[in-house]
Order: C-alpha cells, then structure tokens, then sequence
C-alpha cells in the first residue's frame, strides 16, 4: 500500500553520502595530476628565479648590467660561457637571467594592471547595464579596434621609450579583454536566481559585485589571465625589437633579438638564446593557461576515480 | 486496494490486433543488460529488461527517472551513448537481432526502419541549417531521390503531419518554428525515411498541455492510417491510458508488469504499479492526503538483494528480500507480474 | 529580417569606431607628446622648423579646430610627409601596403587550410594519438615567438639546405629579366593573371617562409578553436540525433557539425589576422620584406612619428574592416546571430 504524505518518515541515513568537497579542492586534485601543468611550473619558476636571483646565479653580473668585454666577444658556448658571448663580449648567459627580470616584468605587470582596470569595470558595466554599460561597450569597442602591438608602439612613440612607458601602453591596448570578458560573465549571472535573493533582501549592490559576482568570475579571469602572461611577455619583446622598449645596455630578450639577428646565421647563440627563452616561457604560460581551464571545467575535469 | 472503474470488462482499444492472430512481434527485448563505467562506480542502468511489441500498436514504456526506459529506447538503435555497454540481450526488430548487426547495417536502420524522437525537438534540431534542409538530407540518405524529389516527399510529409503552410516551414530555421511545430518537423522527418517503428522518448513533456494532445492524437492517427509501431517512452500514466494499446511498466532497469491498458490500469497486480497509479492526484477524492511511495528510486550503483522494489513496498514479505521474482502472467493472458504475492506455490 | 537588422547596425558600429578611432589616433599624434610640434617635424627640429609647424599644424587653435584640419588633411589624402622618405605618407603607404596584404593572406591562407580540417579531426578524436600531436602543434604554434622561427626558418632552409632565398619579394635577376606588371600590386596575383611564370615561381619561393612564420599562430589558433568547438557541438543533442538518422560520420563531422562550429573559430582567425598585422612588421624586418611593417620599424629607429601615427591609423581602419567583414559573415551563416 502507499504511504500519505502525513506519515513520511525519510531518515537521513536512507540519502546516500556524497562527500561535499569545495570547488577548489577538486580543481587543484585534478591540476596536481596533470603532467603537462606541473612541467609548466617547473620552466616558470626556472625562469623567475633565475631572474630575480641572478646576481647570485651568475659569475658575470656585471656583464649581465651591460660591462664589455671587448677581448672576448663572439666566442662561442663553451665551459665559461655555457651560451657563449654577444657582440660586445659580454656572458649572454648572465644577459639571459638578466634580461628575464626585463621581460617577465612587463608581462605581469601588464597583466595585473589591466586585470585590476578591467575586471572592475566589467562588472560593474555587467551589472548595472544601462548607460554605464553602454558608455563602457563603446569604450572598449574603440580600444579593441586597434591592432595591439600597433597601438603600444604609437603610444610608446608619442610617450618617449622606457620600461614604464612601454608598460603602460600595452596594458592600455589589454584591459578591454578583461572589462569585456568580465561583462558577460556578470551578464549572464545576473540573470541567476541568487542574485535576485540577494537583492530582495536588501543586500546592497556593491556588496553583491564584490561577494557575489567576483568571485564567479574569477575563474575564466584566471584562465585568461594566465595565458596572457605569455602574450603579454611576446608583444613586449616584440616592442623591444622595435626599438621602442628598454634601451640598451639593459638587458632585455627582444633587444637581444633585435641586435643578434644580424649576425645569426654565422652565430645563433645570442638571438637563438633570447628566442628560445622567450618561447618557452611563453609555452609554460600557455600549457598552464589550458591546464588551469581543464581543471576548473567539470566537464573536462579528468576523473579522480575510474572504476574500471 | 487501487479504486475500480465501473467498467471492468477487457476492452478491444480500436486500431489494436485482437490477441488470437499471433504475428510476429516488431520489437522483441530479451534479457537486455546495459551498465555505465562512470568515475562514481558502475551503474546498472538496464538488468534483464524484456517486452514484445506487435506491429501497428502503440506500446507504452512507463517508468520514473532512472527505470531505465529511455536507454533502452537508444538501445534498440545501438545508440546507448559512452561510459555506457550493452553487456548482454537480444533486441529483435522483425526478427532480425540488432546487437549482431554492424555498423553498416544499422546505418541503414538508423532515421530509416527504425525512427527516434527525442523530448525537446530544439535540441533535435541543428540550428544553422533550415528544418527543410534537414529532412531532405534524411530522405536522400535513405532513398535515391534526387534534390527535387527529396523536397516534394519533404513537403508532403510537413502536409501529413498537420503543418500548415509547408512551403514556409521548409524553408525555415528551427528557432523560427515553434515547440509543437519543431516535434512535427521530427515526425515528418521519421516518417519521410520509411519508418516502421518509431521510439518517442516522452516527446510531450517539453510541450504545452493543448500542443501534448494535438501531438499524441497525430502519433495516435499515423498509427492508425500508417501502421506505424510506437514505442512511447514516458513518466506520464494520464497519456499512456489516453493513448496506448498495451503499457509496460519499468523499475531499477526491468520490467516489473506488463498487459494491454485496460490490464495493467484497471487491474492492476504490482505494488507498484498501484503506487503510481494511486499517487496520481486525479485518483485522490477531494480532501483527502496526497499518496506517495516513501522511500527513492534505486541509483543502479548498489546492488539491491531480491526484489528491487522491496525496500519501498508495503506488502513487502522475507521472500523478496531473497530472491527476485520472475515474471509470471496473471491468470494465464499476456498480462505479466513479477511478484511473490502471485507465486503460484504461495 | 533579423539578419539586414544585424548587418546594418553592424555598418553603424563600424562607422561610429572609424570615427572613434580617427579622433583617438588624433589624440596620440596633437595631445599626447609633450611637444607635438617637434615631435611631428622630426628628430633635431630647429626652433624655425617648430614655429612652423605650429602654424601649419594649427597648434595655437582650440583642440576642435585642429581635429578637423586633421580630418580634412585625411580625407583629402594629405597623411603627412615621411621624415625619412620625404615623399608624402599616403605615396609611401600605397607602394608598401600589398606586400604586407600578401604576406598576410598567404599567412592566413596556409592556417585555414592546415589549422581547420585539423582541428576538426582533433576534435572528433579527442584522446587519440593524432589529437596529442595536434595539440602540441597548435600549442607550440601559438607560443613561438615569429621572430624565432622566422631566423629559424632561415637558418635552415637557407644556410642549411640552400633550397629557399633569404628574403626579399623577388630575385634581382628575375626583377630585372622578367618584371612583373602592377594590377594588385601583390607579386603572386599579378605574375599568375599575366601569364609570367617565371616570376610567379620566383615570388612563390620568395614568399613561402615568411609566409610559413607567419602562419604558425594562426594555425595554431585555428586548431585550438576549431577543436574546442567541436568536442562542444559533437556533445549537442542534434548531432547525436544527426547519428540516429543515419547519417554518415564524414557528413557530420565536415558539414553538420563544422559549419555550427566554425563561427566562433572565425572570430578567432579575425583576433589572428590581426596578430598577423602585427606579426607581419616583424617578420617583414627579418625577411626584408619591403612592407609597411619594414616602414614603421625604419620610422622608429629615425623617430619619424608622423608615419607612425599614419600608418596606425591606416592598419586600424584595415583591421576593422575586415572585421566588420567577418561579422557579415558569420550572419550569413549562423542565422541566429544579435548584436550582443
């Protein structure tokens, strides 16, 4: 016979258990599994240590600052000099590590320049709507129309070329992706039924951007943003090469590039150096950047347990 | 005890074969297993469900979520999407075992013999190509129609369906179509290929109540006029007892009764089956309080001993706890039980 | 309907950017230096040089003013006079612009032909050996600076193998025996529409690795996106209900699936082209291409800022027409595509 509803007794223990993990538990397990991210960090933190500690990594820090070293230049990778020397005699091991601080500064600093621009903007643009957001979608419309590295190199032009100018201009041409990525994230959860709880009881609106919509859209920001670490590192070389950027005797990977081009085919190992530096970093970012969405995308998520 | 209609004589539903003739059945499902290797355990999805369907009836596949009905739909196409496995069974479509067949052969089975409809037909339906184009790739697929031909058979199928202004459908994109005409796009493009058996896996329950009864009375007509067969897979008792000819009724992957309507509703034998036809708000007098089947449909991942539906059943008995009953007819007819309550050696 | 609606509000947008764009790269050439000025007239300018330009530039009048003397300079053809070449901008603009679309096209040309069919069948075969490899290719694709590969290439092909030249559009021998006449501009076009063979297999080995450097992100991108969007639509319900109809797997895969997959891959191949624009002035510096990235780098080393704006300006207003391009056609082939 059937039971009225009067008499239902369901008892806890009839549920099944399910253990209630956070989402970023799950997402660091599955990272920690993956070979490819963990490869990727290695080469990073390669890199970042090297920069910041190469004072004490190489025996030529002077050389490193940009000191000649007339008597020794153009010789090739040997015991003393394991990448060989540039055009002035200088380690381009030690330029390498130095130059890292260069260029993997400006990477991040336009990164988090344009993140602490953009995703504000975003999702106050999201969430209010209206003129604001149409202001905003203009704006970065605008922005978007221009062809980055063109816009970075004008700016940098017109604002006279040194590490902070360069700086400034590409993060300029870079906060549009983020005000706009972050706009349609908070668009489409705005529309969830939470933040309409939140409101109906009286939560004001800047509260809820910043517990509600941030945090949710934090996610895709960090896959982004990771990603972009790479690209921004390669369009600063690649104003650097232009001659736009750091200014020699600085020791920077796309003016390395630059001089040593001229003279690669006959000796590779100072742009080929330079290059390779910059490739493989930027590869890390990008196999971190995909890792970090595989991980944080249930779907794509690798399982914990097969019970095959 | 379930309440009783007044009447209580077996009644020959009009369009159905009366059960002297024996003919072959269409669809025969043997003992059919099918598990899920997913990342949680293995899910049992399907374990040892069996029915038979007779040509030209419209056949009833009643279960809550989680009995199992709409993967064995996709099992009779081959179609049980991955972690999932066919571990065992026989499907038989006209006498011919589809789990033996290959890949060539069950293409041409596939949107041709053998049609499937899905719930919500906006899924169904690829959005950058216009519901014209669809189903006169179906049709030259199938046949060796021309251009021409394929879009004449096309619009004369949107006619049979009941489409008003075909011309205009055909050469629209489906978010342009409406809910109830999108199903109908679906039917056409099942019909259109030839299809002797058509799986409607709860083609109504995306739809609005009034566009549910205009499609059922279509699916109800083109069973009549075509002889079509029709498995109708869905939750919803109301629209089997409106529609159906004969009913089978799954729990935890199984067949736990089967019977014509009048059967299976009317005369009902499985705890059950009584469950769901008493937790029916329209079975309920005025006042009274709402029934419900206490405890949960079974997940597939742990084994149940027995039974399957002992845990929740009030005429549980130490029987079932053991061993599962086989299914057994009710007093010698096609209506089958699988219940101790009718042991015969009770 | 919904449509012409998209397509005309799109030409509004596009218009309403070119103006934006116009009065933005205005800004950077007037506002932004400390001395617009000198800044236009070159490096070293004499005091008489600036007060010239003062007067010439309107730089005592109200920003409005001298906005629309901008825009009237623009619109007459009158971009400014090159520092360096001395001949005026849009001259030097017109001799250098189809080497770079050339380079460009031929670059985006080889990533939708080897990036796409790829990345459809990575995407079909997710966890396949074929798919491992595609996606280290469109990784390593995506990451490698143009630059690197382009000395790479180089090496290679050139000192190694002696098989491809060095840079340049055509070979002096050939530029001088067999010219080829100007109709586009670009060598591999012209060569093929007048029957000049011999220059036309010249300017094809030429342009082949540029090309190819070029190239290595845009595929790259392609493979990524094409692959992603197709795991996605080969999980839609219409595509499973495509397979129940029978239909074959090539049919679905290249046509059913591809064509609602490749929209936002062609959004990402417009985001490509315009890397390409950018990669190009890289590439054509390693090459020797003489293109307008060639120009803007000889502008920078010689501080010659008034190509620098221009060319800006010309690029952008480039990159959204074909942007605006793009958007046209993916109306044409996703019908339910809004104005987002």
């Amino acid at each position: 016979m059937t039971t009225a509803i009067s008499d239902l007794e369901v008892s806890l223990d009839e549920i099944p258990e399910r253990k209630r993990i956070s989402e970023y538990r799950l997402m660091w397990n599955a990272f920690r599994r993956d070979p490819l991210a963990l490869l990727s960090i290695f080469i990073l933190l390669v890199f970042i240590l090297g920069a910041i500690f190469a004072p004490f990594l190489t025996p030529y820090p002077e050389q490193g600052l940009g000191d000649p070293n007339i008597l020794e230049k153009f010789s090739p990778p040997s015991l003393q000099h394991p990448l060989g020397t540039d055009y002035l005699g200088r380690d381009v091991m030690a330029r390498i590590l130095y130059g890292g601080r260069s260029s993997l500064a400006i990477g991040f600093l336009v990164v988090f320049v344009a993140v602490i621009i953009g995703v504000p903007l975003g999702a106050i643009s999201g969430y209010y709507g209206g003129w604001i957001d149409n202001l905003l979608m203009r704006i970065t419309d605008i922005f978007l129309a221009f062809p980055p590295l063109l816009l970075a190199i004008a700016l940098a032009a017109a604002l006279g070329s040194n590490f902070i100018n360069t700086m400034i201009a590409i993060s300029f041409t870079w906060w549009p992706w983020y005000a706009r990525l972050v706009r349609s994230q908070t668009l489409s959860l705005r529309e969830r039924s939470f933040i309409e709880a939140a409101r109906s009881i009286g939560v004001p609106n800047w509260k809820i951007i910043t517990t509600h919509v941030l945090p949710n859209v934090m996610t895709p920001v960090m896959v982004q943003a990771t990603m972009d670490l790479g690209s921004a590192i390669l369009i600063g070389a690649a104003v650097s090469f232009i001659g736009l950027g750091v200014q020699p005797p600085t020791a920077d990977w796309g003016t390395m590039i630059s001089v040593g081009r001229i003279y690669f085919l006959e000796r590779p190992w100072y742009a080929g150096s330079a290059g390779m530096a910059i490739f493989l970093v930027v590869l890390a970012f990008n196999l971190l950047g995909d890792a970090v969405r595989d991980a944080a995308d249930p779907r794509t998520r690798r399982a914990v347990d097969i019970g095959r | 005890m379930p309440p009783t209609p007044a009447r209580a004589a077996p009644l020959i539903l009009e369009g159905s074969l009366p059960r002297a003739i024996m003919t072959e059945p269409i669809l025969s499902i043997e003992d059919l297993y099918i598990r899920f290797d997913t990342y949680a355990g293995t899910v049992h999805a399907v374990n040892g469900m069996a029915f038979e369907m007779q040509p030209g009836e419209m056949f009833g596949l009643v279960g809550e979520s989680g009995c199992g009905k709409s993967v064995t739909g996709l099992a009779v196409l081959r179609a049980v999407p991955s972690p999932g496995r066919i571990e065992n069974g026989h499907i038989f479509f006209k006498g011919e075992d589809i789990i033996g067949k290959s890949e060539e052969e069950l293409q041409g089975l596939r949107g041709g013999r053998i049609a499937m409809i899905f719930q919500d037909p906006t899924a169904s339906l690829n959005p950058v190509f216009t519901a014209g184009n669809q189903i006169a790739r179906q049709i030259r697929q199938h046949s060796d129609l021309g251009k021409k031909a394929a879009k004449e058979r096309a619009l004369e199928m949107f006619h049979q369906v009941g489409l008003p202004d075909p011309e205009r459908i055909y050469q629209a994109y489906p978010h342009e179509l409406s809910g109830g005409m999108q199903q109908r796009v679906m039917i056409a493009m099942a019909l259109a290929s030839g299809a002797e058996l058509l799986i409607a896996d709860e083609p109504t329950t995306a739809l609005d109540v009034t566009i549910q009864a205009q499609i059922l009375s279509l699916l109800s007509d083109l069973r009549q006029e075509e002889g079509l067969s029709i498995l109708l897979i869905t939750h919803d008792l109301g629209v089997v007892a409106e529609t159906c000819d004969r009913v089978a009724v799954a729990y935890a992957g199984r067949i736990v009764e089967s019977g014509t309507v009048e059967e299976v509703l009317y005369q009902t034998k499985h705890p059950y089956t009584q469950g769901l036809i008493a937790a029916l708000p329209d079975t309920i007098k005025q006042g009274d309080p709402l029934q419900v089947i206490k405890g949960m449909v079974p997940d597939g991942l742990t084994p149940i001993s027995g039974c399957p539906f002992h845990p929740r059943c009030p005429d549980v008995m130490d029987i079932c706890r053991e061993q599962e009953p086989q299914s057994r007819p009710m007093n010698n007819s096609d209506h089958l039980a699988a219940c101790h309550l009718y042991e015969e050696n009770k | 309907m919904q449509r012409l609606d998209y397509i005309a509000k799109r030409l509004v947008m596009a218009i309403f950017v070119l103006i934006s764009v116009s009065i933005v790269t205005f800004i950077i050439a007037r506002v932004v230096p400390s001395n617009p000025a000198a800044a236009w007239v070159g490096p070293h300018p004499t005091k008489e040089q600036i007060e010239k330009a003062t007067i010439e530039l309107g730089l005592d009048q109200p920003l409005y003013t001298q906005y629309l003397r901008y825009m009237e300079g623009i619109v007459r053809g009158d971009l400014g006079t090159s520092v360096t070449t001395r001949q005026p901008i849009l001259t030097d603009i017109k001799t250098f612009l189809p080497a770079t679309l050339e380079l460009v096209l031929a670059g985006m040309l080889i990533a939708i032909v080897v990036g796409i069919p790829l990345g459809v069948l990575s995407g079909a075969n997710k966890g396949s050996l074929l798919d491992h490899l595609t996606r280290l290719v469109s990784i390593a694709g995506v990451s490698m600076p143009a630059f690197l590969l382009g000395l790479l290439l180089q090496m290679f092909f050139f000192r190694k193998l002696g098989l491809l030249p060095l840079g340049a559009r055509l070979s002096t021998e050939v530029s001088l025996a067999n010219p080829i006449e100007t109709v586009t501009g670009m060598y591999i076009i012209d060569s093929a529409l007048t029957g000049n063979w011999v220059a036309f297999q010249d300017a094809s080995k030429h342009i082949l690795l540029p090309a190819l450097a070029l190239a290595t992100y845009p595929i790259g991108l392609a493979i990524r996106m094409t692959r992603s969007t197709m795991i996605e639509v080969l999980n839609e319900k219409y595509i499973q209900a495509a397979r129940i109809s029978g239909i074959q797997e090539r049919t679905i895969l290249f046509i059913l699936a591809l064509k609602n997959a490749i929209v936002p891959t062609l959004n990402a191949l417009g985001l490509a082209f315009v890397y390409s624009l950018t990669g190009a002035i890289l590439i054509e510096v390693i090459f020797s291409w003489p293109g307008l990235g060639n120009y803007v780098t000889n502008a920078v080393l010689s501080v010659d800022f008034p190509v620098i704006v221009s060319v800006t300006l010309i690029m952008t207003v480039f990159y959204i027409l074909i942007n605006l391009f793009l958007d046209i056609l993916q109306a044409m082939i996703d019908p339910r595509v809004t104005l987002q």
